[in-house]
């Protein structure tokens, strides 16, 4: 019954609401401000928890997101919709997940945190979202051009196993947070590290996140909710369903800010923001773009690598890589404003991505 | 007798199988358009699309797990 609705044309409207009520209560619970849910901001934290960046206020092994792959792996496999597949040009998927989170990075938020600012009254957030419609734009006059990265093939049934199983281990890792590293006085540190202040020290009760995560991601699997593919489809094809589900979002999350007290309107002083107008922009429209050439925004790529999609896993561990890259560069954001080299991770970034869409077309169908 | 349009969408990513129909469905003067995807997703979108082209489909699923989709004006 549950299962009709979701896979219906009003599916992604209730994971829209779903994800706007669960956001701003995780908020309320502990998490940073307008962070309910970002799969950017917990990228970025798992990246720095494991060691690959050492921006010391953003640490945290985020069990949302393990809760994202591992609700979608187990609806997929309830559903009969697991189905391990690999070999769409796995190694620019992969640089296309360093560069959206490189963008991603200098707005502070991917596509679902967009919403959840401006819903939270960030009006930062609208940059931000008119950067994400012309990155999404550029995509959409590429794939009117026949801009394709190939088929992927059927592959190892096991090779589907792998994202949960990382995410099991992510939340073995955040249980037991092993300290067997030594630094120079010989003192415990690493291989997993914890903020001890800033967003990194913020978060939800684990088990709740945890709960949230598995929830949303098995609503997410059911109804393909995609925040990326809702203006593509709504621009290219005047279908608006996936569209709706964003609207529900910003509703409910509202709706909700507003009861839980979190809703604060203006541009100066909103929660892991910054104010430069011009690079809010400019960083999503490169992330909207990468997505875009992806086939989905970020959230999107974890339920398809809890389906078993290698290609969608590559992307997923590209966003981790990229979260490194963006912090040890100086490329990311921070409150304060744009980093020192953001027009050079910018550029480098568009520099890719315009190539990758340049050189990857002609129709594979007969 | 009408002629057959095979579109072979198998492994391609969103959007691509819907926009692969689509251009079939509005060159096809008629006949019938056949579809191949390997995902409920993809299967779903390609009936979604062709439900609002006023097209009628119905489809079945092979032994490789291929859904083979039939569109019919």
């Amino acid at each position: 019954m549950i299962n009709r609705f979701l896979m219906s044309r009003f599916g992604p409207s209730l994971t829209g609401a779903v994800v706007g009520v669960l956001a701003p209560v995780l908020v309320f619970l502990g998490n940073p401000g307008n962070m309910g849910v970002c799969v950017a901001c917990f990228g970025r934290d798992i990246a720095g928890a494991l060691g690959m960046h050492r921006a010391a206020v953003v640490q945290y092994l985020r069990p949302e997101i393990a809760g994202f792959i591992l609700g979608s792996f187990v609806s997929a496999l309830i559903y009969r919709e697991y189905k391990p597949r690999a070999g769409s040009a796995p190694i620019i998927r992969f640089f296309l997940g360093v560069f959206a989170m490189v963008g991603a990075l200098i707005f502070l938020g991917c596509p679902w945190r967009a919403y959840l600012r401006l819903s939270g009254g960030d009006l930062n957030a609208l940059w931000g979202i008119a950067g994400l419609a012309a990155g999404v734009g550029i995509g959409i006059a590429f794939l009117w051009n026949g801009f394709n990265l190939g088929r992927s093939a059927p592959t190892a049934k096991a090779s589907g196993l792998v994202m949960p199983a990382f995410s099991v281990l992510l939340l073995v890792l955040l249980l037991l947070a092993p300290q067997f590293g030594r630094d120079a006085a010989g003192l415990p540190t690493g291989p997993i590290f914890f903020s001890k202040e800033g967003p990194g020290s913020m978060h939800a009760p684990a088990f709740i996140a945890l709960g949230a995560g598995l929830l949303i991601g098995w609503m997410a699997q059911r109804s393909r909710f995609c925040t990326v593919g809702a203006l593509r489809d709504l621009f290219m094809l005047k279908d608006p369903h996936l569209f709706y589900g964003i609207l529900a979002l910003l509703v409910a999350a509202i709706g909700t800010n507003v009861a839980l007290g979190q809703f604060k309107l203006g541009f100066a002083g909103q929660p892991v923001a910054h104010t430069n107008a011009l690079w809010n922009f400019l960083g999503m429209l490169l992330s909207g773009l990468a997505f875009t050439l992806a086939g989905g925004c970020p959230g999107r790529q974890l339920i398809m690598s809890g389906e078993g999609d290698n290609d969608a896993a590559l992307f997923v561990l590209g966003l981790i890589v990229g979260a490194a890259v963006a912090h040890n560069f100086s490329f990311a954001s921070s409150a304060k404003g744009p980093g020192p080299y953001a027009a050079v991770a910018f550029a480098v970034g568009m520099v890719f991505c315009l190539a990758v869409g340049f050189l990857n077309r002609g129709r594979v169908s007969a | 007798m009408t002629d057959k349009i095979l579109v072979d969408a198998r492994g391609l990513s969103c959007p691509q199988p819907v926009l692969e129909t689509k251009a079939a469905l509005e060159s096809a003067r008629g006949n019938t358009v056949e579809v191949l995807v390997d995902t409920v997703t993809s299967r779903e979108n390609v009936l979604r699309l062709a439900s609002r082209m006023n097209w009628k489909g119905t489809w079945e699923e092979t032994q490789e797990g291929t859904f083979r989709i039939t569109l019919e004006k």
